[in-house]
């Protein structure tokens, strides 16, 4: 027989049949009727009518009958919670069955039923059950403490189950001691700082003894119960370590990483002349192997996990660089990671084969993976110096192969290549000089220039090299301008007599024509350079260059051994500690590994923290842009100095400029080095289509204090506080945005709320999703005296750097005064983004409409909104969101509306308004789905005010 | 842990989803479908993903994908091992459509991987010992990488509490196993014996790794040429199969796979034994050679036709050879006896070795 035949019935009035059948005196009636309900229940039909028969249905003997409806109840206790008190009474009588099996079931469907009036109910029965007789009612009734505790955390503190639950970690039973320990750490996700898990010596032993004899599932939890214990020396980690390591051949995965994880973390504190320290190494190989033979998502996580392993011990896989190797169908998530893998393991012993495998690799199908196959060869040459020569060679031979993306790499890496070894080999710059017209990416183009650059003088025509870059000065990306500017000064200072023209020419591209504030101030102060002392210039701009690391993105050690601390979790997954991705990260304790207790040896050996030392006096490799670009949080923004010691700081900002493109602290120093006056507050970017002539001084350039008008159009939310005086020092910011005729702007109120007067007022942006930048300093005439207010409106662009943030209208700003900096995030309405050209022809709204794939619509309800779809339109028009059509469908309107953002993402609407019916429904179709959400916010505010 | 678990099937269409606490709107699978979207294949679809508000943890498992959403921190490989258990049920649940008659039983005996009371009238142990070689090979011919994976598969159908040692001729193959949890560990440490009272039916008794290098024998040679010409809209394609180390078995079920370059437009081959298919569509072209006769050995000849005008192509397929061969286990590991204790009748015991390819690539 099979049931497939309950999941067939489709007759009419099935409800009441079913109902008849339920309330049959016939007990195998009874039986087929409860699981035609749970059939239709499975099967997405509404069966709840029935709840009452179905509990009628719950007080039999039949154990298969009961779990049925069991079955039933979980499912529908919370759709109707005050007929599922009803089944209390059951739930109450068999928690005391004589056969285990009915109390063991009686008290996990009460800890399913999430309906907070039964869970007082529950108390009772659970006490009991925790302490039956029968070790599978206590395991079972060990989780429904945990899940008790996610409905209503104080009734489980009040009733004492805690402490009950930490007494079943020394149960007898193994199974009973798994559940409790599972239970624990469940609980102790939501409660960082109760010592639940406080373990023991005794407590350990109960766990590594029921660890040999519960589930695998059990094992992973008590595994990583026992990573979080500190043993209090050498011995007693030695001894955990030697009962732990039998998990390593566990089919399970996840128990083979916990293990591992316990493992690498009490080998901390063995010391290395300990023969079983030296066991315990090898013992570590084959399992970590065994994990990439499975399937590949377990790989990926396995990778991502033996990349920390290799970085904190070298040692334990440097003999299994094959396993490594990839396949060709292997997925590209598992290759990209199994190559860097290989780089970390790369040395003298290996690195001919790594080399031939690489350059195998490089001549495969997928892009990514190609580039980063030629980038790792790069790599290789930097960590292996003996084979730097082979490895410069197998990149000309890839450069010959013309493929563009290959020969982009090559260069980017043969840059680095020459940084590591100086004046070794400068002879293949001829060839790379050969490709310079194909190179159309701009890190490709900037690594380039740079070679130009730093070698200008063996370099026949690298000024007209570097000229024809100049050409499109304007087009090029911040980097390349950077380098560019760069490139040609050092040109110039090694060739000085024919370049004048050149370095005149890009010092005025970079100051005067160029709406980038980096670019600008690193043109302003080679200009001053080079005028005021070239030979300090020389000595700046040619400055020997520190030696870069051998490897580029080794974690940072305090970062790795907490990371180490954290395998198997998401945390190794992402290479970072919990506290930064976890949501509401719930004060996480930081975890770091146990001291080296024992011998006399203190301090690691060389290979196992092979660049700690070199790591902390070298910063980075040629650190990448984004990294010195100013994360605005962390920028100085102090007041201006007028008169800055120049000759001391300037050289030691050069140096720092060789790097890359910071700049930021220097900012005060330029409007008197142009010869500008009154300089109030840097700005981060300048306004675009302001063509205020630059030549004069930065300082009335911002001269924009947009005159506040009258309010119509565009909703305007209420002010509300931003910064409270509180954490302000005094200073109370409140404010809203808003648009007019296509001018944003950010109105604030500042009080002062302290005793003394405020001056120096200036604010800055931290990057935004939508590069929302102030366009005008922050303009405060007169110091603000104690209780006094000031209203500003501070007009805004759109034209400032771009940051994706969550959420996606999340601002930061900081704002100074002459007391502190203070930082404060807010979020701003999107519709201050919407412009007024955002109305789109029928024509092309149903042509996009059909074109944007369906899952990129999001739909929404408006809810409480009783205007009329003219009225509706009429106010979203004054927010810029244009009605195109109306349509009149079955009684109820469909408005079809188009917006644009200011960075020209479009989105398009429907708006479905039912005469009755104060919910409208709102979907949205756009390219960007991710904007959607924000969208409807600001539907949901223009409407509803 | 998993918050909720979403089931799509290739189409995109999320046909079940199951939530444990609260419901998540299936709108967090747009995140995933962003993934899929970039991945371009199924296979490339990254098994972990962040969104704002969640994590999702996917496997990809017959062409259904296993979609979990998690919100705190949880061991991934938990949950991936946890998902491919659920996908191992639905393949069960889709042989048999027999479900739940009875209820879950084993929770109350000591041995929680064995029910108490099983009774059979014809009692057998049967163990297959199965083995295959990932191995790459460089178009010299010679091997980059070898290495097998082993596992013993056991169907085992006794009554009672049978208590079974298995012993092997060469135990010291095995350095790398994972057992089990059935198996004592302690008796395999100081003896090398496998010694446990089995789980009721089929079930994986161990999987091993042997992987240093002059252990692992490689079946079957390939000689191969494919050259395309510089300016030509044509190549040349030879490739020959044959028997090298194969301790005097016979080679079967061979079958050979190679995915061609883009710019490959069709192929025009003989092949002296078997039959082969060319796709023009996904460019894999599968040649089902069958068994391999040393005197006269299979050989897939001819030209390839390439788009007109389009570049040499840079890249040289790799091949993928199938192949088996039964009654052999390639690592040399043997059974050398089955003893079984606490019960008094006598079971029917048997052994079956095979060796098969896995991932055996040959590059050219």
């Amino acid at each position: 027989m099979t049931d497939s035949k309950y999941f067939t019935t489709t007759k009419k009035g099935e409800i009441f049949e079913l109902k008849a059948e339920l309330n049959s005196d016939k007990k195998e009636k009874k039986k087929e009727a409860v699981k035609k309900v749970i059939a239709s229940m499975t099967v997405g039909k509404d069966v709840s009518a029935l709840f009452p028969d179905v509990v009628n249905c719950m007080q039999t003997d039949n154990l298969e009958l009961k779990k049925l409806v069991y079955l039933y109840l979980m499912n529908y206790a919370k759709s109707q919670p005050d007929m599922a008190i009803m089944a209390v009474n059951t739930f109450v009588k068999d928690c005391e069955d004589p056969n285990p099996l009915i109390r063991a079931l009686a008290v996990r469907t009460m800890g399913c039923i999430r309906v907070d009036k039964i869970t007082e109910y529950l108390c009772e029965p659970l006490r009991k059950c925790l302490k039956d007789e029968d070790p599978y009612v206590r395991k079972t009734a060990a989780v429904c403490v945990a899940k008790l505790h996610d409905i209503n955390a104080q009734l489980v503190e009040d009733q004492g189950f805690l402490d009950t639950l930490k007494d079943l970690i020394s149960d007898s039973n193994p199974m009973v001691v798994a559940n409790a320990v599972a239970a624990l750490s469940e609980i102790a996700e939501s409660h960082p700082s109760s010592n639940l898990l406080d373990l023991n010596p005794q407590s350990i032993n109960k766990l590594l003894t029921a660890l040999n004899e519960c589930t695998e599932w059990g094992q992973i939890f008590i595994l990583d119960c026992l990573a979080n214990y500190m043993p209090k020396d050498d011995r007693e980690a030695q001894s955990i370590c030697e009962r732990v390591t039998p998990r390593l051949s566990h089919a399970n995965s996840a128990v083979v990483l916990s293990a591992v994880k316990v493992l690498m973390k009490f080998m901390e504190m063995l010391s290395k002349d300990l023969d079983y320290y030296g066991t315990l190494l090898k013992k570590l190989a084959p399992p970590l192997v065994t994990l990439l033979s499975a399937e590949p998502e377990l790989q990926y996580v396995a990778l991502r996990n033996i990349n920390l392993i290799v970085q904190k011990r070298p040692e334990i896989l440097k003999h299994e660089m094959k396993v490594f190797f990839v396949k060709y169908n292997d997925p590209i998530y598992v290759k990209l990671e199994k190559l860097d893998i290989m780089i970390r393991l790369a040395s003298q012993a290996n690195i001919a084969q790594v080399l031939a495998e690489l350059k195998e690799y490089a001549t495969e199908v997928d892009v990514d993976f190609v580039r980063k196959a030629v980038r790792a060869i790069g790599r290789c040459a930097i960590k292996v110096e003996q084979s730097a020569e082979r490895c410069v060679s197998t990149l000309l031979d890839l450069i010959q192969t013309k493929v563009n993306y290959v020969v982009q790499e090559a260069i980017v890496v043969i840059k680095d290549i020459f940084r590591k070894y100086p004046n070794k080999y400068e002879s293949v710059i001829a060839t790379l000089c050969e490709n310079l017209d194909s190179l159309d990416e701009p890190e490709a183009r900037a690594a380039m220039i740079w070679i130009v650059g730093e070698y200008a003088e063996r370099i026949d025509n690298a000024d007209e090299l570097l000229e024809s870059f100049l050409e499109g000065f304007h087009d090029e990306s911040t980097q390349v301008q950077l380098q560019l500017l760069t490139a040609i000064v050092k040109l110039f200072l090694k060739k000085p007599t024919e370049t004048q023209e050149l370095v005149q020419q890009v010092l005025s591209l970079a100051t005067q024509d160029s709406d980038n504030p980096d670019l600008r101030d690193r043109g302003y102060i080679y200009w001053r350079l080079l005028s005021t002392d070239p030979v300090a210039a020389k000595e700046v701009v040619l400055a020997e260059k520190p030696l870069i690391s051998e490897e580029t993105d080794l974690i940072e050690p305090t970062l790795l051994d907490e990371l180490i601390c954290y395998i198997g979790t998401l945390a190794s997954v992402y290479h970072k500690p919990p506290s930064a991705f976890v949501e509401g990260s719930r004060g996480v304790v930081h975890k770091s590994l146990p001291p080296r207790t024992g011998s006399s040896e203190s301090a690691e050996s060389p290979e196992a923290a092979p660049s700690a030392g070199q790591a902390a006096e070298q910063p980075a490799v040629i650190p990448a842009q984004g990294d010195l670009l100013g994360d605005l949080l962390n920028l100085d923004l102090g007041p201006p100095v007028s008169g800055p010691p120049l000759a001391a700081s300037s050289v030691q900002m050069g140096a720092v400029d060789l790097l890359g493109g910071g700049l930021d602290s220097l900012m005060g120093d330029e409007s008197e080095g142009m010869g500008g006056s009154g300089f109030t507050a840097p700005g981060p970017a300048a306004p675009a289509g302001m063509g205020a002539p630059l030549g004069s001084g930065l300082g009335d350039l911002f001269d924009l204090t947009g005159g506040v008008g009258t309010l119509s159009g565009s909703y305007v939310a209420p002010k509300t506080v931003w910064l409270p005086a509180m954490k302000a020092k005094g200073l109370e910011i409140s404010g809203t945005f808003s648009r007019q005729v296509g001018a944003i702007s950010m109105d604030l109120v500042l009080t002062n709320k302290a005793l003394q007067v405020m001056s120096d007022f200036a604010i800055q942006f931290n990057r935004n999703s939508f590069g929302l930048a102030p366009a005008a300093p922050l303009q405060v005439h007169a110091p603000l005296a104690p209780n006094q207010s000031v209203e500003i409106s501070l007009p805004l662009n759109t034209v400032g750097s771009v940051m994706k943030m969550d959420p996606l209208n999340n601002l930061q700003v900081a704002v100074k005064n002459n007391i502190d900096v203070f930082y404060f995030s807010t979020l701003y309405p999107l519709h201050i983004l919407f412009v007024e050209d955002g109305k789109m022809e029928r024509q092309m709204f149903l042509a996009t409409w059909k074109d944007i794939p369906n899952e990129n619509e999001a739909q929404f309800q408006i809810k409480d909104c009783s205007l009329n779809a003219d009225a509706v339109s009429n106010k979203l028009q004054g927010s810029n969101i244009f009605t195109i059509a109306k349509r009149n469908v079955e009684g109820q309107d469909m408005l079809y509306q188009s917006l644009k953002l200011t960075n020209g993402i479009w989105v398009l609407a429907e708006l479905r308004i039912q005469p009755s019916n104060p919910s409208f429904t709102l979907s949205l179709k756009c390219r960007a789905p991710e904007v959607s959400q924000y969208v409807y916010q600001a539907y949901d505010a223009i409407l509803k005010n | 842990m998993i918050h909720s678990l979403f089931l799509i099937n290739c189409s995109g269409d999320i046909f079940l989803e199951k939530h444990w606490k609260s419901v998540v709107s299936q709108s967090v699978c747009d995140y995933f479908f962003e993934a899929q979207e970039k991945a371009v294949d199924v296979e490339n679809v990254p098994p972990v993903i962040s969104t704002p508000h969640h994590y999702l943890i996917s496997i990809y498992r017959d062409k259904i994908f296993f979609v979990s959403v998690i919100q705190t921190e949880v061991p991934p490989l938990f949950v991936i091992e946890f998902l491919h258990r659920v996908a191992d049920t639905f393949q069960v649940c889709r042989r048999s459509s027999n479900v739940g008659d009875t209820l879950p039983t084993g929770q109350l005996s000591n041995i929680p991987w064995r029910r108490a009371g099983v009774k059979y009238t014809n009692n057998e142990a049967y163990f297959d010992v199965i083995e295959e070689i990932d191995a790459i090979i460089d178009k010299s011919g010679s091997t980059v990488f070898a290495e097998i994976q082993g596992v013993i598969d056991s169907c085992i159908k006794l009554s009672g509490m049978p208590d079974l040692s298995l012993s092997f001729m060469n135990p010291r193959l095995l350095d790398d196993v994972s057992f089990h949890p059935c198996i004592r560990f302690k008796r395999w440490e100081s003896e090398r014996v496998l010694s446990f009272i089995p789980p009721d039916g089929n079930f994986r008794l161990i999987s091993y790794r042997v992987s240093s290098q002059n252990l692992v024998a490689i079946p079957v040679y390939v000689k191969h040429l494919i050259s395309f010409k510089e300016n030509s809209s044509s190549g040349r394609f030879d490739v020959t199969i044959g028997p090298k180390q194969n301790m005097g078995k016979t080679v079967e079920g061979v079958v050979m796979t190679v995915h061609m370059p883009k710019a490959v437009l069709n192929m025009n081959l003989t092949a002296t034994q078997g039959s082969y298919t060319f796709d023009p569509v996904t460019k894999v072209l599968t040649w089902d050679v069958g068994k391999i006769t040393p005197q006269k050995l299979p050989n897939l000849k001819g030209i390839v036709n390439l788009q007109s005008g389009a570049p040499k192509p840079e890249e040289n397929p790799s091949l993928n050879i199938q192949f088996k061969i039964q009654q052999l286990a390639i690592s040399g590991l043997k059974v050398n006896r089955l003893d079984m204790y606490g019960e008094k009748y006598k079971p029917f015991k048997g052994v079956k070795y095979i060796t098969k390819a896995g991932k055996f690539q040959v590059r050219t």
